[in-house]
């Protein structure tokens, strides 16, 4: 005969803590139990390891890690040691008597207490508890780890190995970067594409690294992961963006319900400093470029001046105007999507016009403006956005005219003829070749203007977000994502 | 002891950091030597002059104010700019 326990022993563990009103409750019970099941079970205490401690089977769990292992929520929770899924969690007289079926304890266990208590939360899950738990239990990250002297500051340490874009970054320590893993379901193994330029893979963790180092919310996840996937579209031509003598980089617009749940400013100073999911996650895909593709300024980006947005651009757009089609519904998703769209383009050139009243004056105005995108004499080189601030739109929308309206009114005004902008016209020697001088010549080239809505209300203020000059299918174009 | 970091980059380059090329000769170049303010650290520094020069090499001296404390920046900024190697004298 074997000495092996044979399967059909029960064997149970039961969690409690002392700051439990329910646990104090059913003392009494506990101990009933301990004396009539003995070594069969074992009775995890998660704070005050005195509390019981005269019971031979209490077994000190104030560092958690059974209750974390066991996935306890609830205290007191009993299981069975062989199939901890099988459990009852509060005291439920009932429930706790069934439990104990085949045993000396039934039914009478419990007798004299209240027929039911609710329990409460379980250590495991208090505040910034499940990630340390899971870092101590588990640790998920694969990235190389660096060790810091306890003399070196932990910035600066950042800023010595040249991970940041001149800002101070967020240190990217392991608990940080588990607690930004839990904002997605995603694996953090998952490989989400390679980052030009040195076309290094990146995973979810990599990812989440640097979305802590750029001060995201672990909600933030999905947005930034699509915002990667949206850089890597062939069609953006991230490679040749990030090392280009001009100006532009990666613009983010976000429509749909993404954008009000992670409060993405497309209101006041929409594209200005302020907020933090704005400042945060245009600022990731920055870091990511610079860290995992190795993209840094001086070495293969050899951007003349760059703009101000290489540290972060990232903007929602306005969709109070339901008549009025987004920028991914012009993409073709609808306003129940939430989608990410970027765009290579720079700094922001202003079109004021208080004056205009009548959407035909407006509508020049803004193609007047649209004529200085690139060089006032060249023509289809470069795409762009047009921003129209909520007073310009409501220009349009009172006076009847709809955006396909707009977009063809100002398409017309900028059709010019090539003799006008051709090299040497008005003693400027930039402009269009020569052979061009009798061609009617399009400002933008099909699809190469975008028109989109952000901003205050108050302020007859729009805007110009101009593109790189590798504009369309030789360069970039504006791509979209959906999450 | 404070919390490592987990490395942002593709970790394609080696964790540490990679010192800057070694001079392969002396000759024709400019070494720094740096006195840190101890007693009798200029003839010691004086005796390696000497060599250095001997083999070819054109030295500048420095000196930090006190040997308690590091180097001034704008000192090692000179250094750096003058120079293309230095020798620090680190003790008594």
């Amino acid at each position: 005969m074997s000495d092996e326990p044979s399967s059909d022993i029960r064997n149970y563990r039961l969690f409690i803590k002392k700051d439990c009103p329910t646990c104090e409750l059913i003392a009494s019970t506990i101990e009933e139990i301990s004396a009539a099941l003995g070594d069969r079970i074992k009775i995890f205490v998660q704070d005050d390891p005195s509390f019981l401690s005269h019971l031979p089977n209490i077994l000190d769990d104030s560092a958690l890690e059974s209750s974390y292992k066991e996935g306890i929520t609830i205290v007191p929770t009993m299981t069975l040691a062989n199939h901890p899924e099988v459990r009852v969690e509060g005291w439920d007289r009932a429930a706790w008597q069934e439990f104990f079926v085949g045993e000396h304890l039934f039914p009478t266990v419990g007798d004299g207490l209240p027929d039911h208590k609710p329990g409460c939360g379980s250590k495991t899950l208090d505040v910034g508890m499940p990630e340390k738990l899971k870092l101590r239990y588990e640790n998920p990250c694969e990235a190389r780890n660096i060790a810091l002297s306890d003399d070196e500051d932990d910035i600066e340490s950042c800023y010595e190995r040249g991970w940041t874009d001149g800002l101070p970054v967020v240190p990217p320590t392991p608990l940080r970067v588990i607690r930004m893993l839990a904002g997605t379901n995603r694996d953090p193994s998952d490989i989400i594409g390679n980052i030009p330029p040195d076309n290094a893979p990146i995973n979810i963790e990599k990812l989440a690294i640097n979305a802590v180092m750029a001060g995201c919310k672990p909600e933030y996840m999905p947005l930034v992961i699509a915002s990667v996937e949206a850089a890597l579209q062939d069609k953006f031509c991230m490679h040749g963006l990030l090392c280009t003598t001009y100006f532009s980089s990666p613009v983010m617009i976000i429509n749909g319900p993404v954008a009000r749940h992670l409060n993405i400013n497309s209101g006041v100073n929409a594209l200005g400093q302020g907020h933090r999911a704005n400042a945060t996650i245009g600022r990731t895909l920055q870091l990511i470029i610079r860290n995992v593709g190795g993209g840094v300024p001086g070495g293969i980006d050899r951007a003349v001046m760059g703009n101000p947005g290489k540290y972060t651009y990232c903007f929602a757009e306005d969709e109070s105007e339901k008549n009025w089609p987004t920028l991914a519904e012009d993409q073709g998703y609808d306003r129940s999507n939430s989608v990410i769209s970027l765009f290579a383009g720079e700094g922001l050139q202003p079109i004021l016009d208080q004056q205009s009243r009548s959407p035909d004056s407006l509508s020049k105005s803004m193609a007047n403006s649209l004529r200085a995108v690139v060089n006032t004499k060249l023509y289809g080189l470069a795409d762009a956005i047009l921003i129209v601030c909520p007073e310009h739109r409501r220009v349009f929308h009172q006076a009847g005219w709809t955006k396909a309206d707009l977009h063809e009114a100002i398409s017309k005004q900028l059709l010019m003829p090539g003799a006008a902008i051709v090299r040497g016209v008005d003693g400027i020697a930039e402009g269009m070749p020569e052979k061009l001088k009798d061609k009617t010549i399009a400002k933008f080239r099909s699809g190469g203007l975008h028109i989109v809505t952000t901003g205050g209300t108050a302020g007859m203020f729009s805007a110009i977000i101009s593109g790189w000059v590798a504009s369309g299918e030789r360069g970039s174009q504006l791509v979209s994502q959906i999450l | 002891m404070q919390s490592p970091l987990l490395d942002p980059t593709s970790e394609l380059k080696p964790m540490s950091r990679e010192i800057l090329p070694r001079l392969t000769t002396l000759k024709d170049k400019t070494v720094g030597l740096i006195d840190i303010s101890k007693p009798r650290g200029k003839e010691f520094l004086d005796q390696v002059e000497l060599q250095l020069v001997s083999v070819g090499a054109t030295v500048l001296r420095y000196s930090k104010p006190t040997f308690a404390r590091t180097a001034p920046v704008e000192l090692k900024q000179q250094i750096s700019v003058e120079c293309d190697a230095v020798i620090q004298g680190l003790a008594d």
